[in-house]
């Protein structure tokens, strides 16, 4: 296979836009033909994180990296940060609001779920300038 | 059950998805919250929910559910539905609350392998 990267632009203003650049990555995986299970594995990642920098942070930009071994997904946003990564990375911990939790997410899962779906995942968030957030997940490794 | 059978026990209108009426499904996660439903590790076929909005559509996409039944008399607005349309979805709405829609598939057999 060949190695792609795509990149996409998270609009933070919208949120009935949020999950635009999900669908097309799970479009792009599709159309690689890489097994279901990893496939929906890469875009729950995809999909929380893109909702997180839509909630959290204006919106952003994601870049999605596929090659013969691995799929890379990298959320970079120039949000506020998070200021305490262990507290963030507890399920039922949020920060979102009323409004975002009547919309259906702010539930405090988006971090942990993140993680349960990759097979790596790294946050480098640095106060006031932003956090950007990567993902790994092996076409090879153990199904999760 | 057939899909057709979901309609029926819950006394569904039928949005969209009427070529997968005869199409057969097993399992159910019913939530208000799209987190849990992203959390969810199993397999879902059908997701009630009384939440309306674009997010419900994404959500299923990025879980293959296939099947989305809005409770509590909620009809979802043409552009919710068309999402669901392009998606291949079926989509319907009924007047039961989430309980009592719950219990009638859970008598009917569902969830309770």
């Amino acid at each position: 296979m060949e190695a792609v990267t795509y990149t996409y632009e998270i609009d933070g203003e919208n949120f009935s836009a949020a999950g635009e650049a999900s669908t097309a990555v799970k479009r792009v995986l599709k159309k690689l033909r890489l097994p279901p299970a990893i496939v929906r594995r890469a875009v729950v990642c995809m999909y929380e994180g893109e909702i997180n920098m839509v909630i959290h942070a204006d919106g952003g930009v994601a870049e999605l990296a596929v090659d013969e071994e691995k799929i890379v997904i990298t959320l970079k946003d120039r949000g506020p940060g998070i200021p305490d990564i262990d507290k963030a990375m507890e399920e039922g911990w949020s920060t979102a609001s009323s409004s975002v939790r009547a919309m259906g997410f702010g539930a405090g899962m988006g971090l942990p779920n993140m993680k349960r779906n990759a097979d790596e995942m790294k946050i480098d968030t640095v106060i006031g300038t932003g956090t950007t957030v990567t993902m790994t997940l092996y076409i090879g490794g153990e199904a999760k | 059950m057939l899909i057709k059978d979901l309609r029926d026990l819950l006394e569904a209108t039928l949005l969209c998805g009427e070529e997968r009426l005869y199409e057969e499904f097993d399992t159910v996660f019913a939530s208000d919250m799209m987190s849990d439903v992203l959390a969810c590790p199993d397999e879902i076929h059908c997701m009630l929910t009384g939440l309306m909005n674009a997010q419900v559509i994404r959500t299923a996409d990025m879980m293959d559910i296939g099947i989305i039944v809005f409770v509590r008399g909620k009809c979802p607005p043409e552009d919710v539905v068309e999402m669901a349309r392009q998606r291949e979805m079926v989509v319907m709405y009924t007047g039961c609350r989430m309980f009592s829609a719950c219990g009638r598939l859970y008598n009917a057999g569902i969830g309770q392998r």
